[in-house]
């Protein structure tokens, strides 16, 4: 029971993150991925790395409205799913999608502007999450928090991917667009100390009174 | 732009207390996660048009190639058809009630003789044939499908086309409060599509009215539309009420809204790429692994000759 009280939170995003996956191995047992299974597994692997991606993002936000540090510890949880998704993005599309032809796909893909994007995505997506384990962490040191600053990029990167491949309706891309910049407005000083302070009632009761510089 | 207001990224518990709080990230995690997996399709097997499909009738199960027919399922449950959604999955069952009957058809412009048919007279008029075409979307999936229809160039040797009439210009049927895609204000409705004169009369272009031996369903564009086999297949539009010669070539739909991308022509060209989705290459729907796309759709020896000496990759 201690176990669970302390790590709850972690449970929630172990099950809230692979459910989508367990749902998707259904689907797929039942061909109920539409006449296009490949294509749908695209979709929703891609849309469950952004989601993941932002919900990592969304971590120090709700921090610093909060005061709680549980959330910060969550981050690497949440970057490793969104890690994994968009590695199976990935791989459905080199394997299933193309069959691993590889001069196929640098005939159709390497020209395309949003297959390099996300690419580049998915290189710091593994970079980061390769060095998330705290050996690499000591060893980095101080560039460790630099080298992780490009999970910003990664996000940009994610979101022109997607942008640029939607055929006509470019909502959910711009939404995904505008929920990065208000995370990402969350890190601005002003902004931060603006609202740590205005929401610093709700920490009032915590213990270990924490402090924004860590973030 | 859709607007994000705040409340719906920041979880409205949060500001309550913290107890609260910790159960919202749970909602919020669960909230979002979650749907995604099971919103779409809990009734994909029990399709609509399954009653379509079982009476579905064919002459062959292969086209001339040797290729299997895409199975009628899919044909009548994954379909482009914007003027009633964007979701390809969508479209049977908003179109379930789509009014084909009555309908007539007004062929004119440049031609001696100009037609107003309705669909039965238009049916007894023109025999109906089975015709088995491969369909290759710009989108890089494909199918093989049993159309029943009949030549185009039945119906505009009957209208007369004059000396000017150059190109011909075909129109959907405008009913936003049918179509409820047509309410989208970010496309130029109706759609509109247009073929030179002498691709329009070749052979291989039918107006089709069925397939799989039944009148065509709604989300596949009943009670009649174009098929150009060796066209993407955006030019084959679906539920038309107006056929008019003209002198102009005129734009498309696709051509409006993304000229770069969408040409007139549309001659499916594994050369010619597109910003989005590879062109050399395609995926029949039912199958997996990927296919070599044939110029013009694999219909190169009946048609490329009406492109002789035109540059493909600038008349794309």
């Amino acid at each position: 029971m201690r176990w669970l009280r302390a790590s709850w939170l972690y449970l929630v995003v172990h099950i809230g993150a692979l459910l989508p996956l367990a749902l998707l191995f259904r689907d797929f047992t039942r061909n109920q991925l539409s006449a296009d299974p490949i294509k749908e597994i695209q979709l929703r692997t891609g849309s469950y790395a952004l989601i993941l991606l932002m919900l990592t993002l969304g971590c120090t936000p709700v921090y610093i409205i909060s005061g709680l540090k549980q959330v910060l510890q969550l981050r690497q949880l949440l970057g490793l799913y969104a890690t994994m998704y968009a590695s199976l993005h990935f791989l459905n599309f080199v394997g299933l999608d193309y069959g691993f032809d590889f001069a196929l796909i640098r005939d159709d893909i390497f020209e395309k502007r949003y297959a390099v994007v996300g690419f580049a995505a998915l290189l710091i997506l593994l970079a980061l999450a390769l060095t998330s384990v705290n050996w690499w962490r000591k060893r980095l040191g101080r560039n460790w928090k630099r080298l992780h600053r490009l999970i910003y990029a990664a996000a940009f990167l994610a979101i022109l991917h997607f942008l640029w491949q939607v055929k006509v309706d470019i909502r959910r891309p711009v939404i995904y667009a505008v929920i990065l910049v208000i995370l990402l407005a969350f890190r601005i000083p002003a902004i931060k100390e603006f609202v740590y302070g205005h929401f610093k009632w709700l920490k009032r009761q915590q213990v270990n009174g924490s402090q924004t510089d860590e973030i | 732009m859709t607007k994000v207001r705040s409340h719906e990224i920041t979880p409205e518990h949060i500001y309550i207390s913290r107890r609260k709080f910790m159960v919202g990230v749970g909602a919020l995690m669960a909230s979002t996660l979650i749907p995604m997996g099971c919103k779409r399709k809990e009734d994909g097997i029990l399709l609509p048009g399954t009653d379509f499909c079982e009476a579905a009738q064919v002459s062959r199960d292969t086209d001339e190639l040797g290729v299997k027919l895409t199975s009628c399922q899919a044909i009548i449950n994954y379909n482009n058809f914007y003027e009633f959604s964007e979701d390809k999955e969508e479209v049977a069952s908003l179109s379930r009630n789509f009014k084909t009957s009555p309908w007539t058809i007004k062929v004119g412009g440049l031609v001696n003789k100009p037609l107003t048919l309705d669909m039965d007279t238009l049916l007894r008029k023109y025999p109906q044939e089975e015709r088995i075409y491969r369909l290759r979307c710009v989108e890089a999936w494909s199918m093989v499908v049993p159309w029943v229809g009949f030549s185009l160039s039945k119906l505009l040797k009957d209208v007369e086309p004059t000396s000017q009439a150059k190109y011909v210009r075909f129109e959907t049927l405008y009913a936003p409060e049918q179509m409820p895609g047509q309410k989208d204000k970010f496309f130029d409705w109706p759609y509109v599509e247009g073929l030179r004169l002498d691709e329009a009369m070749h052979n291989l272009t039918i107006l089709g009215t069925g397939l799989y031996g039944k009148p065509l369903p709604p989300q596949d564009g009943a009670p009649i539309r174009l098929v150009v086999p060796w066209k993407y297949g955006f030019k084959n539009i679906k539920s038309i009420v107006k056929i008019d010669l003209v002198a102009e070539m005129p734009v498309s739909f696709w051509m409006a809204y993304a000229p770069q991308e969408y040409g007139f022509y549309a001659n499916v060209n594994p050369d010619v790429t597109h910003p989005r989705w590879s062109q050399s290459s395609e995926r029949r729907i039912g199958e997996i692994a990927r296919i070599k796309t044939l110029p013009f759709n694999g219909y190169a020896d009946e048609v490329a000759s009406l492109y002789s000496g035109m540059d493909l990759g600038k008349f794309y």
